[in-house]
């Protein structure tokens, strides 16, 4: 049934509550990390969760099955399930296993492991989410092929007011303001909006239809608004509240009513002009939205509908937000006919539509590909050897390391010296598979040998809230995910985000 | 990976093998970007586990995960302090309590939480206002750690660990720095931060950064509403104290009585102007002044301020010097910046604070400019002075009798109130457990 326009959306609304709730998470192994990850993603409410884990807890019941028990305890509406098997296993017996997840996310994994379920998950178009504590360092890598975001919230949106192309229904409203007549009263009550309107139409025919271009012509704007401020017996302007918001809101009211070049670049992708019966519901309302821009739209994209508040009398407000509501509302019945299926989402993508986006995340493969590996990211970020990368480049070092030795570098305190080095060679080792002269300074792989692969809680809960919400974000198709490499430096309470 | 331990052991004795492996590692293990004061020992984890003494402010969002983060990082003599009970709908991100707790206290629910699952930890609860401890309380504390949602409590914790603050000659005592970790959230946002009152900046001298809270002009919400807001608003404001619908009782947010009452009132409203989206949900929302709150936000933040306690306790590593921001709206961004002190901050400068008037200004601008300058933000102060070697209340809001007496004063100058050039006037006020001292500068 179709539903369509104004949409309450406080964070993320109901309908982004429906996904979480239909949802099915994986976790691969009840570390304190994962456990926290876990907890933020059963609180909130999703549907169902699966902790993967073959270890024990110190000769006690296996990890995953106590995990469960506990986070279950959270929220009674959530099932919770566990495996006691390693992914490994699974990866080797059963990688269909996976395919039944919304998401998966895993923590602690080495990486040959992280290597091969994410191959798996690629070809199954699974979101996969690889999270790592060590030390004070937090890392995730999103993977995911294209992930669409319907809802991106944008803090600070440009509003979509039309100015510059008035519709006709907002002329015609327009026509029902006489500001010269007006009593002081409504004068000083009437929104920006109509002023700005008005007196823009009053420099059209004054400058042969070209609206103010440049800063001069803005202030000679301006001040045409300014001195249509009422004037006292003395001839000392009044307080006009509503004329001074008109002023203060010329710039950007005047800004080009124009499609966003990201939106621009979807309609322009393979996906938008090729639909068919594997395309999915995204695809199929983005080429609806396209069409009624070639139509109806005029070569611009539906109204969005909504005013910001103003200074004004109740009436004259609510008339005038009515009349772009109103035109909201049509112009989503005209993008409706373009489409036959999923009509009940459709409100949201118009009255969103230039918040529209996709993130396609670099495959794992291709970061650690000899070939493909992201060398320009990554030199240009060393080029300050402080920066977060060098932890990324580290934690290659240390798994190098676990593949040589067995065993992670300093977890004893008479292993800590004598690592220092080895982990070394093991870093140097990888940069030069790839190639990579970068400066690694010698502190911080000291330091790595420190930390002894521990795994502080309060770094595995900043992580754990950190996941947790990126985690939601791709369940929900709400809000912009990070794309695709989160480094958290603890010690200095900095992070950084890395494409690779 | 080495052992990782479940978040919640729940059996064993005290400190199994192993138990303490995580933490032992940055206390014994030297390292390049340790404090230059570190020094690796197996005492440490004893100082931790056995004497170091930590308050935390807040049983609610923040509250809950300091505690566990604390716990599990091997604190154990910790001090909760929530002046609450709890709600059902607390239930979704404060997760030490369950639906069968709905209606105990906060801080004793969450103390037995932890002191339950965590063995050996002693958390003791209070179930109190902050202001109902003074300084003696205070200060048995190593450090203390803040989960507010209210800036006017901050304000207060951060005037009374001022207070405790002793200078000899000038110089201040380090011995009297009690540090102050507090952490807030809003939505995706929060920020977390180290005070050493009296040497770092403290709350009051970075009060711009605090964001006004929205209140509608009162024209709006009387003549002209606009928004479903503005409606509610007019029933909270303007039509409970004049109907009482529940006689001399307050508008009491977590009532739904209350709030059925508002919200009937509001649609009532909103019908009247043709403004439509009036909701429960908005009504309690606008009345209780809500922030939605994520879970996953007040996780991050309050994981960042417990391992500022653990660095600053052990010495493992240098505190974040001094302002961490978070937002992950769009990605996940941080920011992390050194607040600067305020030269003549009214909270921790000791810088005597000025207040110029011509003699001919009425009290009532003293008192406006005293609630509405961005560095001062009083909410109800209190202003009195020493005249012919005698007290006198000048004026006073929060007792009636007395707002009675002195609200006529509004309307005088300074002259007239027999004020003169270098007058001290002593404010007291809820954002500060001090008085406040101002010198009052004739201009012509």
């Amino acid at each position: 049934k179709f539903q369509p326009g104004y949409l309450c959306l406080k964070l993320w609304g109901d309908h982004g509550q429906d996904t979480l709730e239909n949802a099915h998470v994986c976790l691969i192994n009840a570390t304190a990390t994962g456990t926290e990850i876990l907890k933020n993603l059963v609180l909130p409410g999703i549907g169902a969760f699966t902790i993967v884990d073959g270890h024990t807890v110190t000769g006690e019941d296996n990890r995953a099955q106590a995990a469960t028990e506990l986070l279950q305890e959270l929220n009674s509406h959530v099932s919770g399930n566990f495996v006691e098997e390693s992914p490994e296993k699974l990866l080797d017996n059963n990688p269909d296993f996976f395919h039944r997840f919304t998401i998966v996310i895993a923590v602690q994994l080495p990486e040959s492991t992280s290597l091969r379920l994410g191959s798996v998950l690629w070809s199954a178009s699974i979101p996969f989410l690889v999270c790592k504590t060590y030390g004070l360092i937090g890392y995730m890598r999103l993977v995911v092929q294209e992930h669409t975001v319907i809802e991106s919230h944008p803090d600070s949106a440009l509003e979509d007011l039309r100015l510059d192309k008035p519709f006709a229904e907002f002329k015609n409203h327009l026509q029902s303001f006489d500001l010269e007549s007006m009593n002081k009263k409504d004068h000083s009550h009437t929104p920006w909006i109509i002023i700005i309107a008005k007196y823009l139409e009053k420099w059209l025919s004054e400058h042969n239809y070209k609206p103010p271009q440049n800063y001069k012509e803005k202030e000679a704007f301006r001040q045409l608004i300014r001195d249509g401020i009422r004037k006292n017996e003395n001839g000392v302007p009044e307080d006009e509240e509503n004329f001074e918001e008109a002023i203060k809101n010329v710039n950007t009211a005047l800004n080009q009513t124009k499609i966003p070049s990201a939106v621009e670049e979807l309609f322009n992708s393979e996906q938008c002009n090729n639909i068919n019966s594997e395309s999915s519901s995204f695809w199929v309302m983005l080429r609806a939205v396209k069409d009624f821009v070639h139509s109806e739209g005029n070569r611009d994209l539906p109204v969005r509908g909504t005013i910001p508040d103003m200074i004004a009398d109740s009436q004259k407000f609510i008339n005038l937000q009515n009349v772009y509501r109103t035109k909201a509302m049509q112009d989503a019945a005209a993008v409706s006919t373009h489409v036959q299926r999923l009509l009940q989402s459709l409100g949201k993508v118009c009255k969103n539509a230039s918040f529209l986006r996709v993130v396609r995340c670099r495959s794992l493969a291709e970061e650690y590909g000899v070939d493909s590996v992201n060398k320009d990211e990554i030199t240009s970020c060393m080029d300050n050897p402080d920066s977060e990368m060098v932890f990324y480049l580290i934690l290659r070092g240390v798994e190098r390391f676990y593949q040589q030795h067995s065993r992670y570098p300093g977890v004893y305190n008479y292993q800590v010296e004598d690592d220092i080095s080895k982990l070394k060679l093991c870093v140097n080792s990888v940069m030069q598979e790839y190639n990579l002269n970068v400066n690694i300074k010698d502190d911080y792989v000291h330091e790595f040998c420190r930390f002894g692969a521990s795994e502080p809680h309060t770094v595995a809960a900043f992580i754990g809230g950190s996941a947790a919400q990126e985690a939601i974000k791709i369940i929900s198709h709400q809000f912009v995910p990070f794309n695709n490499t989160f480094i958290y430096n603890a010690m200095l309470q900095t992070s950084a985000t890395l494409q690779l | 990976m080495a052992d990782a331990e479940l978040p919640m052991a729940v059996d064993g004795g005290y400190d199994w093998d192993g138990r303490w492996n995580h933490v032992r590692k940055f206390l014994e293990r030297p390292g390049p970007f340790a404090h230059p004061d570190f020094e690796p020992c197996t005492e440490s984890l004893q100082f931790l586990l056995e004497m170091c003494k930590i308050l935390v402010i807040g049983a609610g969002g923040l509250g809950c995960e300091l505690l566990k983060n604390l716990a599990l990082s091997g604190f154990r003599l910790i001090h909760v302090v929530d002046m609450d009970t709890i709600d059902i709908s607390n239930l979704n991100r404060q997760f030490l309590f369950r639906p069968k707790d709905v209606g105990r206290p906060k801080a004793e629910v969450a103390a037995d939480f932890i002191n339950n699952r965590i063995p050996g930890c002693k958390v003791v609860p209070h179930y109190k206002k902050i202001q109902d401890f003074d300084e003696s309380f205070y200060r048995q504390f190593h450090i203390i750690v803040c989960g507010l949602d209210s800036i006017i409590a901050r304000r207060w914790m951060n005037g009374m660990l001022i207070s405790l603050l002793s200078y000899e000659d000038g110089v201040l005592d380090p011995s009297s720095i009690i540090p102050l970790i507090d952490g807030g959230t809003e939505g995706f946002k929060g920020n977390s931060r180290v005070i050493l009152p009296g040497m770092t900046a403290c709350i009051d001298c970075t009060l711009e950064l605090y964001p006004p809270q929205i209140n509608f002009p009162m024209c709006t919400i009387a003549s002209m509403p606009r928004l479903p807001e503005h409606c509610i608003e007019y029933a909270r404001i303007l039509l409970w104290p004049k109907e009482k619908p529940f006689g001399e009782t307050s508008l009491d947010g977590d009532n739904p009585e209350h709030i059925q009452w508002v919200f009937k009132k509001s649609i009532e409203r909103a019908a009247e102007f043709h403004i439509t989206g009036v909701t429960y949900r908005l009504t309690q929302g606008v009345v209780k002044r809500i922030i939605p709150a994520v879970a996953s936000t007040n996780a991050v933040i309050a994981a960042a301020c417990s391992l500022e306690v653990f660095k600053i306790a052990s010495s493992a590593y240098i505190p974040l010097n001094n302002y961490l921001v978070f937002n992950d709206v769009d990605g996940l961004y941080t920011y992390t910046f050194e607040a600067e002190r305020k030269e003549n901050c009214s909270a921790c400068s000791q810088v005597p604070q000025n207040l110029q008037f011509p003699p001919s200004a009425k009290l009532q601008e003293v008192l406006e400019y005293l609630m509405e300058n961005a560095s001062l933000q009083m909410k109800s102060p209190a202003i009195t002075t020493t005249l012919e070697g005698k007290n006198k209340t000048l004026y006073l809001q929060s007792v009636k009798s007395i707002e009675e007496r002195t609200k006529p004063n509004l309307c005088k100058t300074l002259t007239e109130l027999g004020l003169s050039d270098g007058q001290e006037l002593a404010v007291a006020d809820v954002t500060t457990p001090q008085t406040v001292l101002f010198k009052l500068n004739f201009t012509t």
